[in-house]
């Protein structure tokens, strides 16, 4: 097959959400409502994939953007009555405006202060959700009601249909970043990731494409957190706190930084392990802490990244 | 009812806060000035130094000035040591890339936190101090007689809060001499100028590191020890102090003590009086933002230079 | 990019020019207020002892260091306050006296994110300017390679095709034949000669055979402050570059 590299990743990709759909059909009950969870949080590491995998910024505060989406979906269905649909569009419309004024800002910092300005903002957003307790349920969270989780008439709650939206909420999320990774955008964000003085010097404004990764990837965030509050009923502060920011960076590392799919099966492989450890101890963030110091020793490429570099040089 | 004394009050509160602060965070600031790197895992380190002194003094028993005095020396030590351990295995193996040691330590935050968690459980266990009068805060007041000192009800600090006060500032003393004036102090000093022609005249960079590294680890575990008998050792007490001595390292100037000193004095201030009239959670919203827009926008923040 | 109605226009008015462009460093002042003028298509070489701050002169014109006060014009333009990327898009091609790359990518993606924007998205235009700067330079061969597996000396000539390829009207080269081989410098020379004639270039370089070979004319910078500008006999003639600086050799 004389297809170019781009095409072949396209194909390939698309062959994976295939698999992924027929998974709906075979798998038993349990791992059937594990996948549905993997691929929305899936989603979210994907979104933080863009920045820290493709453009090299590590941020400690992503669980702002995925806060940012649940709450902007869950307090607008719950406060304000909205449905589904409007409620989507407020969690991503959430996520654009955070991800645009927090990048504005902690984008004048760069390197070790800019992981630091992202957490103190995550930090910042994770208090306030707190102290607007009232409206929020602080820690305890909300729960969003059955009946308010339909679209278009579909009733979302149910297995089936949770599969296949938070399937469709992924697939186009994927294609997405590989459309952009593919694109002339994308390579830039690879360029400043490499080089970003010579990227500059080249004619490009760096200061430019790193806002706008960053609300490419807090726009993602956001949505997976919206999708997870509509598909999973509940909206929570823990999901606005550190670990739900560690978590993603956790997942891209294991996967594989600056691979599509990588983001994917770190989100799977981290669950299950969880899964298996968590039915062993209460500690189980134990072995996500070993995992993290046992990959960036030995696999800082990740598995997808790995394999990609010793199988499948053309994937995105 | 006179305001001035739940001020003293609130500014000795705030100055307990401010030492143990200080320590943990030139812990900090030592080990991002000389090594560059940041380490996400400094709070478990203190978390440890005050689970380890709760262990030694359950384990000794007796009178508890001698078992006290028994946990402030073998905690830091162990915690140190267990942090030479893991820069000499882990961090060096990444060469103190900067992305890297962020995940590397914070890998090593969890492994520390949930081996507590393992072992010592979830619960909050106290340590008796080694003294514990209570004094009471005197103030003045108009008498027929003329100015005369009188005792407000209910106000009254301790003698080992003092002290802890006392002993953190010899301690800082201690370090800066130790910095400023000895031969070691100003090899880790010669290191973090510049690491390159450190190690071409001979310095072994690799066991500077180590030794910072178990330094700053230690001074966290130190400033646990001390405030464990009035707060109580629990396995999740490190995330706060993190943040908090974050916030202290940035504003005072990455890699100024200095200026760390300084803004924790600030901070442990202000948390002391900010507590006594604001809700703790706006306090720390406050706090937290006030370092992020230093950090935007005064990066070398009060005396550092980056 | 500079209007090419008013080609007569081109011929008398400079192509870039600084007044008074100065930048200190604290105390130290590294460049003091120096006035420059390179007229459109000649080849001006730019050297200096140590310290002269021909780097960070050019570093100025380039937009990678701001100005502490002065002008420059750009085809006929104050581009003073202009950002770098802006400049670059202006017309203007810069390689760093550290060979600058992009280790992990290939040749060929190295040249192609040079020059993609140029070509507005034409496919066959990018392809082909992509594959002529690489000719020119004569790394065509090794365009599917890892940049970074390539010697220093061809590094560096893979940033040289880089700034070619993007067909610039001001191409500033930093000390460029530092750490090539004496063949490769013989190339270095034939390649900036057939360049020359549109592109204006300017050199900075302590190789005296180089300059000698290649440079229309020549700048002597020292202290910060401008020395002398001449032909080369004129500035081989100068006593005071000569006893200064033309006595430095270096190979």
């Amino acid at each position: 097959m004389m297809m170019s590299d781009s095409k072949k990743s396209v194909v390939f990709h698309l062959g994976f959400l295939a698999l992924l759909l027929l998974l709906q059909f075979i798998l038993p009950a349990y791992h059937h409502g594990n996948l549905a969870r993997i691929m929305v949080l899936a989603t979210y590491a994907m979104g933080y994939n863009i920045l820290f995998g493709y453009t090299g910024l590590l941020s400690l505060g992503h669980a702002m953007f995925f806060a940012a989406g649940m709450y902007g979906m869950g307090l607008t269905m719950t406060h304000l009555g909205w449905t589904a649909g409007p409620g989507m569009l407020a969690g991503l419309l959430a996520g654009v405006l955070v991800s645009a004024g927090i990048g504005f800002l902690a984008l004048r910092t760069s390197g070790v202060s800019f992981m630091i300005v992202t957490l103190m903002f995550a930090q910042a957003g994770f208090l306030t959700i707190l102290y607007f307790g009232e409206w929020t349920r602080g820690d305890e969270g909300f729960v969003i009601r059955q009946a308010d989780r339909v679209f278009a008439g579909i009733d979302l709650s149910h297995p089936t249909y949770r599969y296949l939206a938070a399937l469709l909420l992924f697939g186009i999320c994927l294609m997405l970043t590989i459309r952009l990774m593919q694109s002339r955008f994308g390579h830039v964000l690879i360029a400043i990731r490499e080089n970003e003085e010579r990227t500059q010097m080249l004619g490009y404004d760096v200061h430019f494409h790193k806002w706008m990764a960053v609300i490419a990837s807090g726009t993602m965030a956001a949505v997976a957190g919206a999708a997870y509050a509509l598909l999973f009923g509940y909206a929570g502060a823990t999901f606005a706190s550190v670990q739900y920011s560690i978590f993603p960076l956790l997942w891209v590392l294991l996967g594989g930084a600056g691979t599509a799919l990588g983001p994917f099966i770190g989100t799977l492989f981290m669950f299950y392990l969880i899964d298996l450890s968590s039915s062993l101890t209460t500690a189980y963030m134990l072995i996500a802490g070993v995992a993290l110091v046992l990959l960036t020793l030995f696999l800082p490429q990740g598995l997808v990244g790995e394999w990609r570099r010793k199988m499948m040089p053309w994937l995105t | 009812m006179e305001l001035a004394p739940y001020l003293i009050l609130g500014c000795i509160e705030g100055l307990v806060t401010a030492a143990v602060l200080a320590l943990m965070a030139v812990g900090l600031s030592l080990v991002f000035g000389v090594m560059r790197v940041v380490n996400v895992a400094h709070g478990e380190f203190f978390m440890l130094g005050a689970v380890l002194a709760w262990f030694v003094a359950d384990q000794l028993g007796g009178h508890p000035a001698i078992a006290f005095l028994a946990a402030l020396i073998i905690a830091p030590l162990l915690v140190g040591t267990l942090a030479m351990l893991a820069d000499m295995t882990i961090l060096k193996r990444i060469s103190y890339d900067p992305e890297r040691t962020i995940v590397a330590t914070i890998g090593l935050l969890y492994i520390i936190q949930q081996l507590t968690l393992m072992t010592y459980g979830s619960n909050a266990r106290p340590v008796e101090p080694p003294f514990n009068q209570r004094i009471a805060i005197p103030w003045f007041e108009w008498t027929d007689g003329g100015l005369s000192l009188y005792w407000p009800w209910g106000l009254g600090t301790t003698s080992y809060k003092l002290a802890v006060i006392g002993f953190a500032i010899i301690l800082l003393l201690g370090i800066w001499v130790l910095m400023t004036r000895t031969r070691i102090g100003l090899i880790m000093r010669a290191t973090q100028l510049d690491r390159d022609v450190a190690q071409a005249y001979g310095i072994n960079v690799d066991r500077v590191y180590a030794m910072v590294f178990g330094l700053g680890a230690g001074l966290a575990a130190l400033a646990a020890v001390l405030i464990v008998p009035i707060q109580q050792a629990h396995y999740l007490m490190g995330h706060d102090p993190l943040l908090l001595s974050f916030i202290v390292v940035i504003i005072g100037g990455l890699g100024s003590l200095v200026g760390t000193v300084i803004a924790a004095v600030m901070i442990g201030l202000s948390d002391g009086l900010i507590s006594v009239f604001f809700t703790p959670t706006l306090a720390k919203i406050i706090a937290t933002l006030m370092v992020t827009f230093v950090l935007i926008f005064r990066p070398s923040g009060l005396m550092g230079s980056k | 990019m500079a209007q090419k109605d008013d080609a007569m226009a081109d011929m008398t008015t400079p192509h870039i020019t600084t007044k008074g462009l100065s930048r200190n460093f604290g105390g130290l002042i590294a460049v003091n207020a120096v006035d420059f003028e390179v007229p459109k298509g000649e080849i001006r070489a730019i050297i200096g002892p140590n310290g002269a701050g021909k780097s960070t002169f050019v570093g100025m014109l380039c937009g990678r260091i701001a100005p502490s006060s002065g002008e420059i014009m750009f085809a006929g333009q104050n581009i003073t306050a202009m950002p770098a990327h802006r400049r670059i898009r202006q017309g203007m091609a810069y390689t760093f006296q550290i060979t600058s790359i992009f280790a992990r990518l290939t040749l060929k993606e190295n040249v192609r994110l040079a020059t993609s924007w140029r070509w507005n998205g034409d496919e066959s235009a990018i392809e082909e300017a992509t594959h002529a700067a690489l000719e020119q330079v004569g790394l065509a061969d090794r365009m599917h390679q890892i940049a970074g597996d390539l010697s220093y000396g061809h590094q560096r000539l893979l940033e040289i095709a880089m700034g070619i390829s993007q067909h610039p009207e001001l191409l500033i080269l930093d000390e460029p034949t530092q750490g090539l081989a004496d063949s490769e410098i013989a190339s270095f020379v034939k390649l900036i000669r057939d360049l020359g004639g549109d592109m204006t270039i300017l050199l900075i370089e302590h190789n005296m055979n180089v300059v000698m070979d290649t440079a229309d004319k020549i700048t002597v910078l020292n202290l910060g402050t401008e020395l002398a500008t001449g032909t080369p006999q004129d500035i081989r003639a100068n006593k005071a570059v000569q006893t200064a600086y033309l006595g430095e050799t270096h190979a």
